[in-house]
C-alpha cells in the first residue's frame, strides 16, 4: 500500500505551497471546462451515467482517503450516503417549490447532519482494528432497511419518498436537458470534494493520516493525535459520502432503502481498490468502473442470443463475476490499483 | 494531480467513443420519425418487471406472455402496418433499480411508451420522470390510487382494480357472510397496503388487529404470531404472492387457523401451490376476487385464445393467472394502438384512451376517460375449493371513494374471430 504513495508524498514535499494551490484550482477549472464540454457532446443517457459517475466519485474519493490513507475499512460507506439521501428527501419536500436555492441548502444539510452521524461511527471506530472496525461499520450498514420500516411514518421503509427537484433554470432555455443539468449539478459536488481533499492530503493533515496508518506508535511519538486523526479522517470521508447520497437523491429524483444495499458498500471498497487505493486518480477510476462495469454487463448479456431463463440469471450475477475478474487481474497485473500504472515515467 | 488528469482524459475518450456508437443505433433505429419509438413499420415499448427477486414469483411470467401476445398479433401483420417490439427490463421490484432501467429505457432506448410497468413502490418513483419526459404511461400493473391522477399525471393509466375498490369488494363479501367475526389486516409497507386497508376500513370499521411486512424482509413470523395473540378470525392480506405463501405456510407453523381473504394480485393459486410445496393444501378455502377470466375455466373462449398464443408464441409456459392477465394487457394495447390510429403518437395514444370504450375480456367495467384514469372497476369473488380456484356469486363495482358496493352486470364480449380487436 505505501509503495503506491510514495510517489504522491515526494510531489507533495517538493512543491511550495501557494503554487501547490493554484495548480489544483487549475485542474479543477480544467475538469469543470472538459465536463461541460462533455455534457454537450453526449447524448441524455449517457449524461445521466456521467452525472452518475460524478456522485459516485464523490463517495469513492472520499472512502480512499480513509482507507487508503489512513488505514480505516468502512464497509459502511452505503449507510452514510444514505443519510444524506434521506435528509435532501425530507428537506426538499418541505421547501418544495421555493426555487432552486433550496437545493444548495437541503444538500449543505445533507452534509451536515452525515458529518454528525460519522462523527459519532468514528469515534466508536478510533478505538476498533481490522475485523473488529469491518464489522461495526457493516452493522452500519445492514440496518439502513431496518430503521426504514421502523420509522415507516418518516421513511415510508422500502417504498421510500420521492425528492421533489426544481427544473434546470429557465434562463438556461426551455429545452435544456435535465440529464445535462444533473450532470452540472453532480460534477459541482464532484469536483469541489476533489479540490478539498487533494488540497487537505497534501498538507499536515494528509501527513498525519499516512503517519497514523503505516505505525500508529511511531505517529504518536512523532506528536501526532492519532484518535483525533483517525476520528477526522472518518469525519472528512462521511461528509464526502453525504454528498454523494444527497447527489444520488437528486439524480433518481426518490430515495430508498433498496438503493443503498450491503452491496453498494461492498462494491465502493472494491472500486476503490482496482481504481488504486489512496490516490485520487483511482478514485475516478474507480466512480468510472461502477458505472461503467454493469453498464457493460448488461449490453453483452442483452447482445449474446440465450434462453431467457439464463439471460435472466447473468443479469443479476454477471456484473459481480466481472467485478470479481477484474479485481483478480488488476491486483495481479498492477497491485497498486489502475491508478499506478501511469506514474513510472515520472521516475526519470 | 497528473493521474487525475489523464484518467479524467481516459473518460473523455471512452465517452466520446461510445456516444458515437449510440447515436449511430439511436438514429438507425428511429429513422428519423418525430415520435420516439415508432417508424413506419415498428413501434418499441418497454416494461419494467420483477424478474428476478421477492415478487418474481408468479409476476415473473407476466411480460412474457404479453410479448407473446404482440408476437401473435406480428405474424397477422401487426397495427397498421407496425411490429410491436416489446422490451422487458428486470427490476428486482427493487425502486432504486426501476429508476436506472426506466431511464434506459426512455433516453437510450427511446420507447415510445413504458406498458404495464409492475408495483405499487416501484412504478411509483418513476411517475415524475416519466411526467417529464412526457412518455405515456400505459396500463400500470398495480391496483394503487396514485395512477389515477389526470391532472397531476396526464400520461398515467392503471390497469388492475384500485386496491380500495378491492377492499371494498372483499370486506362487503366479509360483512355479509362473515358477520361478527374479528377481522384482521396484513399488507405491504406501502401504497399498496395502505390503500387496500383504507377500502376495508370504509366497509368493516376499523380492523381488530394490523400488521405489515417488507419485501427485503422473508419472514411474517412476528405478524402471524400477533395477529394469532390478537384472537382473529378472518385475517385480509394485501400481499404479493410470495409473501401470501409465506403467510399461510407460517400461519400453520404457529398453528393460527383464519379464513384468509387475500388481494388479487397475491391470490393466484398455481404460483401459491408451487411455492407451499407438499403444503398447498394450506390454500384450501382461500378468498379473493378477480376481473379476468380464471386460467382453468377451459369453456371461456377468452382462454381458448390465450392457450392458443401461449402454445405457439410462449414456448408453451405452464398456463395460469399470470398469463392471463399478460395476455389481457397485450390485448388493451393492441386496443389502444387501433384506436390512435395510423398516425400514431404520444399525445394520440392518451386521447384514445380517455376516449375509452373498450371492450374485452374481462367481467368488470373499464371507465377511462380524461376524469378517470384509474383500471378496472370491480371485481368478482373467487374461492379455493377441492385445490381449484373459481368465481362464485356475481360481479361487484364500486368507487375508490363512499360509493355503494353494487351488482355489475353487463355480459362479457367474445374476443373477435381472428382474436386481434378490429380497428375502430
Amino acid at each position: 500500500m505505501s509503495a503506491t504513495l510514495a510517489p504522491a508524498v515526494r510531489a507533495g514535499r517538493r512543491m511550495p505551497e501557494t503554487r501547490r494551490r493554484t495548480r489544483h484550482l487549475l485542474w479543477t477549472v480544467a475538469a469543470a471546462v472538459l465536463i461541460v464540454a462533455l455534457t454537450y457532446v453526449l447524448p441524455p443517457f449517457r449524461n445521466y451515467q456521467l452525472a452518475t459517475v460524478g456522485a459516485y466519485l464523490c463517495v469513492t474519493a472520499g472512502l480512499t482517503v480513509l482507507t487508503g490513507l489512513n488505514g480505516q475499512l468502512s464497509l459502511g460507506h452505503g449507510a452514510l450516503m444514505a443519510t444524506g439521501a434521506y435528509t435532501v428527501a425530507l428537506l426538499q419536500e418541505r421547501l418544495a417549490g421555493q426555487g432552486q436555492w433550496t437545493l444548495l441548502v437541503s444538500v449543505v444539510a445533507a452534509i451536515a447532519v452525515t458529518t454528525v452521524a460519522g462523527g459519532i461511527v468514528g469515534l466508536a471506530a478510533a478505538r476498533l482494528r481490522g475485523p473488529y472496525l469491518a464489522g461495526l461499520t457493516l452493522a452500519v450498514a445492514v440496518v439502513v432497511p431496518a430503521i426504514t420500516s421502523t420509522f415507516d411514518t418518516i421513511f415510508n421503509s422500502d417504498q421510500g419518498l420521492s425528492v421533489y427537484v426544481d427544473p434546470p433554470p429557465p434562463a438556461l432555455g426551455a429545452t435544456f436537458p435535465y440529464e445535462r443539468w444533473q450532470a452540472w449539478l453532480t460534477w459541482t459536488g464532484a469536483l469541489l470534494t476533489m479540490l478539498v481533499l487533494a488540497t487537505l492530503i497534501r498538507g499536515r493533515f494528509g501527513r498525519s493520516l499516512r503517519a497514523v496508518r503505516d505505525d500508529e506508535a511511531a505517529a504518536r511519538i512523532a506528536g501526532v493525535n492519532v484518535a483525533r486523526t483517525q476520528v477526522l479522517a472518518f469525519v472528512v470521508s462521511a461528509a464526502c459520502a453525504g454528498l454523494g447520497g444527497a447527489l444520488f437523491a437528486v439524480l433518481a429524483q426518490s430515495v430508498s432503502p433498496g438503493a443503498f444495499p450491503l452491496s453498494l458498500s461492498l462494491f465502493l471498497v472494491m472500486a476503490i481498490v482496482i481504481g488504486g487505493l489512496g490516490s485520487l486518480a483511482g478514485a475516478v477510476w474507480g466512480a468510472v468502473l461502477l458505472v461503467a462495469l454493469p453498464a457493460l454487463t448488461h449490453s453483452v448479456t442483452d447482445s449474446i442470443n440465450v434462453s431467457p431463463a439464463v439471460a435472466q440469471r447473468l443479469e443479476g450475477n454477471l456484473p459481480l463475476a466481472l467485478f470479481g475478474v477484474t479485481l483478480v487481474v488488476v491486483m495481479l497485473a498492477a497491485p497498486g490499483g489502475i491508478a499506478s500504472l501511469k506514474p513510472r515515467r515520472r521516475k526519470a | 494531480m497528473r493521474r487525475i488528469w489523464s484518467a479524467l482524459a481516459a473518460i473523455t475518450l471512452v465517452a466520446a467513443a461510445t456516444s458515437g456508437c449510440s447515436d449511430d443505433s439511436s438514429g438507425g433505429g428511429s429513422g428519423g420519425g418525430s415520435v420516439p419509438g415508432v417508424t413506419a413499420t415498428d413501434i418499441l415499448v418497454g416494461t419494467h418487471m420483477p424478474l428476478t427477486g421477492p415478487a418474481a414469483a408468479g409476476y415473473s411470467k407476466i411480460a412474457p406472455a404479453t410479448k407473446a401476445y404482440f408476437e401473435f398479433v406480428n405474424a397477422a401483420g401487426g397495427v397498421n402496418g407496425r411490429k410491436i417490439s416489446y422490451k422487458i427490463m428486470d427490476d428486482q421490484y427493487n425502486p432504486a433499480t426501476t429508476q436506472q432501467v426506466v431511464r434506459e429505457l426512455v433516453l437510450q432506448d427511446k420507447v415510445f411508451a413504458i406498458l404495464n410497468g409492475l408495483g405499487t413502490p416501484t412504478h411509483t418513483g418513476v411517475l415524475d420522470f416519466l411526467k417529464t419526459n412526457r412518455v405515456p404511461d400505459l396500463f400500470v400493473a398495480s391496483g394503487s390510487r396514485s395512477w389515477n391522477q389526470p391532472d397531476k399525471y396526464p400520461g398515467t393509466f392503471g390497469f388492475n382494480v384500485d386496491y380500495t375498490v378491492e377492499g371494498k369488494i372483499l370486506a362487503s363479501h366479509v360483512k355479509e357472510t362473515l358477520p361478527g367475526k374479528k377481522v384482521c389486516f396484513m399488507g405491504q409497507d406501502d401504497d399498496f397496503g395502505r390503500d387496500s386497508l383504507a377500502g376495508i376500513e370504509k366497509i368493516l370499521g376499523p380492523v381488530a388487529a394490523k400488521q405489515s411486512y417488507v419485501t427485503s424482509n422473508p419472514n411474517v413470523g412476528p405478524q402471524m404470531g400477533a395477529l394469532k395473540q390478537a384472537g382473529c378470525q378472518v385475517v385480509m392480506l394485501a400481499t404479493v404472492p410470495g409473501f401470501t405463501s409465506l403467510s399461510l405456510g407460517t400461519a400453520a407453523k404457529i398453528g393460527f387457523k383464519a379464513q384468509f381473504v387475500v388481494s388479487q394480485v397475491g391470490a393466484d393459486l398455481s404460483t401459491i401451490s408451487k411455492q407451499l410445496g407438499a403444503a398447498a393444501p394450506l390454500a384450501e378455502g382461500l378468498i379473493s376476487a378477480n376481473y379476468l377470466p380464471m386460467s382453468t375455466d377451459d369453456a371461456n373462449p377468452w382462454i381458448q385464445l390465450y392457450k392458443k398464443v401461449n402454445a405457439q408464441y410462449n414456448g408453451n409456459a405452464d398456463f395460469d393467472n399470470n398469463i392471463v392477465y399478460g395476455m389481457s394487457v397485450g390485448y388493451l394495447f393492441v386496443q389502444s394502438l387501433q384506436a390512435a390510429g395510423k398516425d400514431l403518437t404520444r399525445e394520440g395514444i392518451i386521447a384514445a384512451v380517455e376516449k375509452g370504450g373498450f371492450q374485452g375480456p374481462a367481467n368488470a367495467p373499464l371507465r377511462f376517460s380524461a376524469e378517470n384514469h384509474s383500471g378496472y372497476g370491480g371485481e368478482q369473488l373467487t374461492k379455493v375449493e377441492g385445490g381449484k380456484q373459481a368465481y362464485f356469486g356475481t360481479p361487484y363495482e364500486t368507487d375508490d371513494a363512499d360509493g355503494a358496493v353494487a351488482a355489475y352486470s353487463a355480459q362479457a364480449v367474445t374476443p373477435p374471430q381472428n382474436g386481434i380487436p378490429a380497428a375502430s
